[in-house]
């Protein structure tokens, strides 16, 4: 079939018919596909293109820019006294719990340290800024104004002065990718703060989900959940989200517990990227990993026969 | 000759840059950061449909299939996703544009509405497969708003091509 619904003549020079060039292109777009979706080796040529398109990207903000300026050029001066008033106070208010944390991160280490527990690193920070929501629909994601040049590696975590907000999950020249907790391939291992019940909190969409607990798992709505640190991403005691209700009655045996976050993740503003943890528990010893993976390996072989 | 109904005009023929800056232009609107602002409209899926109907033997497959990955990449979304859609809209388009062209741009409206819902909906698919959130019936407004802005945008992508009246009652055309 050609464009005007018969073949050309012969001498017509017009490349491989439409129905080839369908057939070809669409079964390279699918096998980019299968290699980005299920192999996730394409983040090179990621990179690569976002790279070359970030003169393009940059020069898409500048309309956005200016009307942002404009914004604050044309602020009311007493919205700004009364902020200024308002971080005073709250600087006030917090300035005795922070020294006091200082005294009590000294007294812990020390502690720990008589213990002979492996020392809790500091953990450094840097601050970011949120520039945009990514324009992808089926995926909760936020793009931050740090990244390669400023050292900012996948895998750190992400929070602002209220809680938990994600993960940063690929990073480019300058800037760097950032999955929200709401995304539904997003998980985060909680414990809650009221007795110390640990489970895994999953994204679902506008909300949060706390997954795999049994029907009778003391969890009450009110309830704060707080980051477990059994992950070596996220530190412990970050709080992360509150339980709405707990429906028991449901026909699985775990039980439905919808979470609300209690970090404003859809708000732009500046968030911490936390420094990676990188003291990690001792590997196992290295004579058993092998073989105890070969024998995975062959359980679950012999399991898809 | 293409038939545009609306003036009958006879067109000059297209020039190749005007083409390329048009779509890089359409990708630079795709880049301004809306978020998760339903009904705005996909740009470069418009602008290369628009080629695909009107010059279907210089903007093809292989153009969809590159912009298609380009926004993939600024996008976010999955390698391939967009590249896939805009394949089997360019195929779509350049297929139907004989049929297309002769209707009024009205009805061409509600012609390239489900191509372009078409389109949205391959996404869809494929990003359902690979377990993503569904995102809501209020996506599908974007093909809306672009099916609106057919008529516009038919006569700016056309404006470098008319050529200036002649009042001469004896033409034969």
């Amino acid at each position: 079939m050609s464009v005007a619904g018969h073949a050309p003549p012969p001498f017509f020079k017009r490349g491989p018919a439409p129905l080839v060039r369908l057939a070809f292109f669409a079964t390279f777009s699918l096998l980019l596909l299968i290699a980005d979706l299920r192999f996730h080796t394409l983040e090179w040529a990621r990179l690569t293109i976002a790279t070359a398109a970030w003169p393009l990207q940059r020069a898409a903000w500048l309309p956005l820019d200016a009307a942002e300026d404009l914004g604050d050029y044309l602020t009311h001066q007493a919205t700004l006294q009364k902020e200024n008033r308002e971080l005073h106070r709250r600087q006030l208010e917090t300035a005795h719990l922070l020294l006091r944390q200082k005294h009590l991160e000294a007294e812990n280490q020390r502690l720990r340290a008589f213990l002979d527990l492996r020392a809790q690193h500091p953990a450094g920070a840097r601050v970011a800024e949120i520039l945009y929501a990514a324009r992808d629909p089926f995926s909760r994601r936020v793009i931050i104004d740090k990244g390669m040049q400023q050292d900012i590696q996948a895998g750190q975590a992400v929070i602002d002065e209220l809680g938990v907000i994600g993960q940063v999950t690929r990073v480019f020249p300058l800037t760097a990718e950032v999955t929200l907790l709401t995304d539904r391939q997003q998980m985060i291992p909680v414990q809650v703060q009221r007795n110390g019940l640990r489970a895994v909190l999953a994204g679902a969409g506008d909300r949060l989900e706390l997954r795999f607990l049994a029907a009778d798992a003391d969890v009450r709505p009110g309830d704060t959940l707080v980051t477990s640190g059994l992950d070596d991403v996220y530190p412990s005691g970050l709080p992360v989200a509150r339980v709405n209700r707990v429906d028991n009655n449901t026909a699985t045996n775990f039980a439905r517990i919808p979470c609300t976050p209690l970090a404003a993740l859809d708000q732009h503003g500046l968030v911490l990227v936390l420094a990676l943890r990188t003291a990690k528990p001792p590997h196992p010893e290295e004579s058993a990993a092998p073989a105890a993976a070969a024998e995975a390996g062959q359980r679950i072989r012999r399991g898809s026969r | 000759m293409q038939p545009i109904h609306a003036s009958r005009r006879i067109l000059r023929p297209v020039n190749r840059l005007f083409i390329a800056i048009s779509l890089l232009v359409a990708l630079l609107l795709n880049l301004i950061p809306f978020g998760r602002l339903p009904g705005i409209p996909d740009w470069v899926l418009l602008v290369l449909t628009f080629w695909c109907i009107n010059q279907p033997l210089k903007v093809n497959m292989g153009a969809g299939f590159l912009l298609g990955l380009l926004m993939d990449v600024v996008d976010g979304s999955a390698m391939g996703q967009h590249a896939l859609a805009y394949v089997l809209l360019a195929f779509a388009a350049s297929g139907l544009s004989r049929r297309i062209l002769w209707f009024p741009l009205r009805q061409q409206a509600l012609h390239v509405l489900p191509l372009f819902l078409g389109t949205q909906v391959v996404m869809l698919l494929v990003r359902l497969v690979a377990g993503a959130e569904f995102p809501g019936l209020l996506w599908f407004l974007a093909s809306a708003s672009s099916a609106l802005l057919w008529y516009p945008l038919t006569y700016l992508l056309l404006l470098p091509q008319f050529r200036p009246e002649e009042k001469d009652d004896n033409r034969p055309i």
